[in-house]
């Protein structure tokens, strides 16, 4: 699996650009934490340590991801 | 009592099944019983009286996210909709991805993916804004009452849709016909699939023109990158112009009538309210009775044992119902924060232009409601035309006036 992932701080956001359709459902929640690549259009994350304020909007993004190529600790 | 009794008679196939409940009785809310078998038997064995296949139905919004979301229910599936065309699992012409699977449907989705980002989308809100900014004027020079759809909502993801994939706007009565036709559950599968021949036919000098001359737009960019044949690149076309074509016209007809019923929601997406064109999406559910899987090995949805080989239909309109996905989910609040809605599917196939569609949306939507504040149905609401016989819901026509 193609992750990216960081461990500091209290949320941890990894995606998966395996799985990832490039609908852009995490762009529109939290889009200071995800964008989409120029390249081929596949997540990107931004912060993988997102402050407290963005938890729920990177909840949002999550449950909202049509593939479910995100996971939020 | 059986939940789904009261929406049609048993089956004639001998079956003893109940029908899938297909029509709407109002043109906004999802066909009646679906709501009682959601709550009571949210995925059930069900007949589809369009072509008497029995099929798995799934209700639910957690059934239907995870149906769509599963690999195990393939997409390589078609008909379904007239009895000379059962529901059967089918082999798809290459490039049409939509009938895909993994990995052959990734293959085509990712070329695609970067050309609809909501980046890229957001980029064109200009240009969108200038052609629905001229179709406004030239609505306003027509003699009242005036064709909302013909005039306004069919045009503008038209226009749209043939700039972004470098398709001559001069042929759209082509595509626009095979478009209707392709979601017409009363043409024969021979109207069809003549409908589509023509349509690829043209579509095929178009790019072997483009081969000669490839241009910046998407067709042309596809043919530049130089991994796709004449055959994929056709039916590549086809899919994203009659996606661009009857999904946006219907939701811009549809949802105008629908606000001219709710006058406070209306004054909200005048005002700009940002979550409305996904509420919109939500509560019209205009795809629903065409999200057809069949599963591919034995699996377990909903605590039903589904066999390899059955098919199973997933209902968008009653999902985005779910009283689980929102609160009070039978009332249009454009103020609604977004919800997990699935109008424009889940799961890998997801709907690749949803950004383009909500930005003309709420581009189109608003911009109406601004240059015609006095915007109103020329004729009593419960008289304007609804397509009752198309895959997709959506009207023939709104006559207004302001």
């Amino acid at each position: 699996m193609s992750a990216v992932e960081a461990t500091a701080g209290i949320t941890v956001v990894t995606v998966n650009r395996e799985s990832c359709c490039g609908a852009g459902q995490c762009v529109l929640a939290a889009p200071a934490v995800f964008t989409q690549s120029e390249e081929d259009g596949l997540v990107v994350l931004l912060d993988p340590d997102p402050p407290a304020g963005l938890r729920d909007a990177v909840r949002r993004a999550q449950s909202h991801c049509p593939t479910r190529s995100i996971t939020v600790r | 009592m059986d939940p789904g009794s009261s929406s049609g008679p048993a089956s004639s196939s001998g079956s003893g099944l109940f029908e899938v409940p297909i029509r709407r009785a109002c043109p906004f809310d999802p066909p009646p019983g679906l709501a009682g078998l959601r709550a009571a038997e949210p995925i059930t064995r069900r007949v589809m009286p369009l072509d008497g296949t029995e099929l798995w139905l799934v209700t639910s919004h957690d059934l239907v996210r995870r149906m769509l979301a599963d690999p195990r229910w393939s997409s390589t599936v078609d008909g379904g909709l007239s009895p000379e065309q059962p529901l059967h699992m089918t082999q798809p012409e290459p490039g049409m991805f939509l009938s895909m699977d993994a990995p052959e449907h990734g293959r085509y989705r990712r070329m695609l993916t970067a050309h609809f980002t909501v980046q890229r989308m957001n980029r064109l809100r200009p240009r969108i804004e200038q052609i629905v900014a001229e179709r406004l004027d030239a609505m306003e020079r027509l003699p009242h009452p005036v064709d909302l759809v013909a005039e306004f909502a069919l045009p503008v993801p038209s226009l749209v849709i043939c700039e972004l994939l470098g398709m001559p706007y001069e042929d759209r009565a082509e595509f626009q016909e095979a478009a209707r036709t392709g979601v017409d559950m009363t043409a024969s599968p021979e109207q069809s699939d003549a409908a589509m021949a023509r349509l690829g036919a043209h579509l095929a000098k178009l790019i072997a023109a483009k081969r000669e001359e490839p241009d910046d737009a998407l067709i042309g960019e596809l043919i530049r990158e130089g991994a796709l044949t004449d055959g994929e690149l056709v039916h590549i076309s086809i899919l994203l112009l009659l996606a661009g074509h009857e999904t946006t016209a219907n939701m811009l007809g549809l949802g105008t009538l629908l606000l001219l019923h709710h006058p406070d929601q209306l004054a909200l997406v005048r005002e700009g309210a940002p979550g409305a064109a996904d509420e919109l999406l939500r509560y019209l559910s205009i795809v629903d009775l065409v999200m057809f899987r069949g599963a591919k090995e034995d699996l377990t949805l909903g605590g039903r044992e589904i066999r390899a080989g059955e098919f199973g239909l997933a209902s968008l309109s009653a999902a985005n119902r779910d009283p689980a996905l929102c609160e009070d989910p039978d009332r249009l609040d454009v103020t609604r924060p977004k919800t997990a809605h699935v109008a424009l599917g889940f799961g890998p196939h997801q709907c690749l232009g949803q950004n383009l569609a909500r930005l003309e949306l709420e581009i189109a939507l608003q911009a109406l409601l601004r240059r015609f504040p006095g915007l109103r149905a020329a004729v009593p609401l419960d008289e304007v035309p609804v397509r009752e016989n198309a895959a997709i819901h959506g009207l023939h026509s709104l006559p207004v006036t302001w």
